[in-house]
């Protein structure tokens, strides 16, 4: 377990609701490695996305230590942790979550202005991930003119544009159909496979599950026993 | 792509709204620097140096009625009076246009005592040299396109001639810049003598005295002993400052331009107001946006200022086109109605300064307080908003 990239230890997360306090994660600890594609599953509302939150120092445990590459990320600013963010993660929603108002080409443009990359090498970085998803013949499109599946790609090239080691998907295919979604899951695949990203994926969809090496099952705050029936879908486990 | 073309696209995230915020913008900003131009012309705030020394005297009972051409030697030999001149009202037209200021002088007296009447020394020989010339302020001269030699007929609603007439005839001599934007600057000034042998009636008498002191005295003090001289004479008299009668005289202005202040004001509030909740309503729609960037690594800082220069991109530029092309409508008016406003009409660096400001308020005031509370809230909580 030399190369254990992300290591959470006794990670609990409350939330305040009205005067009641909601305890979401109970006691986590969990190691995942470099290159690992982790799939994580759960009945709704048991904190999947707050885990993946925890996860990519969008949100801060109430107890406990997240630690990536060795370094305390529970323990940063947010303006350190926004930095950390920008170099360290790619998230991939539901949703997409790109911007209406900029191009397909600028949405994945979007994580280089925080860096100090010349214009030129910018473009290049944005043409290899938009080739890297397949649209660069949609480069100019606005995603209100792509399809759900363009979309999302859109948005991994997004989230890979400026080559983070850890790539953080809430239910990249929740929103796609079947086969959409199997491209979709092709695709982070292979950048997990070919380009060495450790994925954490939240999925309620077994068949997207299947992709990865190995599947954590959250319920009620805490990370279980998977249940006995394994889904049988295309994609394999690991390699 | 650069953080530039980010401000400019969300810019126009709703081109159409977008448009109809700038036309508001452009509309209100006009609005106002026209406005400032009239309220500053008709409060005569910047009634010269020149005016605040001179004295006025005219009749007790009113500035229409006639004081005795006597009284100048009298009040020449008063203690503390360096000079003295008159003038008299003419109450012409040129044509169909309104009635506009022309005065009856002295033309040596009262260029001597009227310094900020500029005219060349050429023009000022062939005034003096014509018994039937006259010299136009340039604001009246622009407005009816009069030029040196042009023969002009004024109609007066109160001189009628000998002959029975009431058009007189003048020749332009001269055409003259007033510095002082006083009682001068849109004035026709012609020779006392000729309309005085050439009146009807009211002969030897003049409409007011122009004098000024030379030192010796406060100026109070020789208000006083120059109304004190005609105390219970047949024409008693009041004396002030001709800035202080431009004042009185702008007062009747005064009350419009009041009434025009607060309707406009109410006008542009309410307009600000809109704009001010469409600018507030688009950074509300962007809240989830937020959230996105952070998640990208933006920090609040970031964010911030790009959401504040967005809303400045939204309102200065336009706004200061407005405000130059308010300049421009002034400009205009004041050219074309010459004679109605004197002293041009302009707006100067207090009213821009304003301008400015109300720009940055509504700006700041309405992008502020969103972005604001939305950068309070953290990531997680951005997100989760629809
Ligand atoms: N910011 C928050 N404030 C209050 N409650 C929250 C917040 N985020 C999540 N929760 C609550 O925590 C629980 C887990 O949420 P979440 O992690 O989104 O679940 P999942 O992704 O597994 O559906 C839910 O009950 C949700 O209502
Ligand atoms: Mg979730």
């Amino acid at each position: 377990m030399a190369t254990q990239l992300i290591q959470l230890t006794g990670v609990s997360k409350n939330y305040r609701k009205g005067r009641e306090t909601v305890r979401v994660l109970d006691g986590i600890s969990l190691g995942i490695d470099k290159g690992d594609f982790v799939g994580l599953m759960g009945p709704s509302g048991s904190g999947k996305t707050t885990l993946l939150n925890l996860l990519g120092g969008l949100d801060k445990p109430t107890e406990g230590l997240v630690e990536v590459d060795g370094r305390v990320i529970s323990a940063l600013s947010p303006g350190a942790l926004a930095k950390w963010r920008s170099s360290n993660i790619g998230f991939i929603f539901q949703f997409y979550n790109l911007l209406p108002v900029l191009t397909a080409a600028r949405n994945v443009a979007l994580p280089l202005l925080l860096t100090s990359l010349p214009a030129s090498r910018r473009k290049q970085h944005v043409n290899t991930a938009l080739q890297l998803v397949g649209l660069t013949e949609r480069a100019s499109h606005y995603p209100r003119e792509l399809s759900g599946g363009q979309e999302q790609r859109v948005a991994i090239a997004r989230a890979i544009v400026s080559d983070p080691p850890i790539l953080l998907c809430d239910e990249p295919t929740g929103d796609l159909d079947r086969s959409t979604a199997d491209e979709i899951m092709d695709l982070l695949q292979r950048l997990n496979r070919d380009y060495g990203k450790t994925i954490v994926m939240v999925t309620h969809d077994p068949r997207a599950a299947s992709f990865a090496h190995r599947v954590l099952h959250l319920d009620k705050g805490e990370l279980g026993a998977p249940p006995e029936e394994t889904p049988g879908a295309p994609g394999g486990t690991s390699p | 792509m650069n953080r530039f073309t980010l401000i400019w696209r969300n810019l126009w995230r709703k081109p159409i709204r977008t448009v109809f915020t700038m036309l508001a913008v452009l509309v209100v900003f006009f609005l106002f620097t026209v406005l400032e131009g009239l309220r500053i012309a008709l409060s005569l705030s910047d009634v010269g140096i020149e005016a605040q020394e001179r004295l006025l005297t005219s009749h007790k009972v009113s500035l229409i009625m006639m004081l005795p051409a006597a009284y100048q030697s009298r009040i020449a030999r008063l203690p503390g009076v360096a000079a003295v001149s008159h003038g008299t009202w003419f109450g012409g037209r040129y044509q169909d246009n309104p009635e506009f200021a022309q005065y009856p002088v002295v033309a040596e007296e009262y260029l001597a005592l009227n310094p900020e009447i500029k005219l060349s020394s050429a023009q000022r020989q062939a005034w003096l040299a014509n018994r039937g010339g006259a010299i136009v302020g340039r604001p009246v001269a622009s407005q009816y396109g009069w030029e040196v030699g042009d023969r002009v007929p004024l109609r007066s609603s109160i001189w009628t001639r000998n002959n029975g007439s009431n058009v007189w005839e003048f020749d332009i001599e001269g055409i003259f810049d007033d510095t002082d934007a006083g009682m001068n600057a849109g004035v026709v000034l012609f020779h006392y003598d000729y309309f005085d042998e050439a009146r009807a009636f009211g002969k030897g008498t003049v409409g007011w005295y122009v004098s000024k002191g030379d030192g010796s005295m406060p100026i109070e003090n020789l208000m006083a002993s120059i109304d004190a001289e005609f105390e219970n004479s047949p024409a008693e008299t009041k004396t002030n400052t001709e800035a202080a009668f431009a004042q009185e005289y702008a007062q009747q202005f005064g009350n419009i331009g009041l009434i025009v202040t607060l309707i406009l004001s109410a006008v542009v509030f309410m307009i600000l107001l809109v704009t001010g909740h469409t600018m507030a309503q688009s950074v509300r729609e962007r809240i989830h946006e937020m959230g996105v960037l952070k998640t990208l690594g933006f920090t609040s800082g970031s964010i911030f200022r790009l959401t504040v220069l967005e809303g400045l991109l939204l309102i200065l530029p336009v706004g200061i086109l407005a405000m130059a092309l308010g300049r421009a409508a002034l400009a205009f008016v004041s050219g074309a109605m010459g004679a109605m406003f004197p002293a041009g009409l302009h707006v100067g660096t207090q009213s821009v300064v304003l301008g400015l400001a109300l720009m940055l308020a509504v700006s700041l005031g309405s992008v502020l307080p969103p972005v604001i509370r939305a950068l309070k809230l953290d990531i997680v909580a951005l997100l989760r908003t629809a």
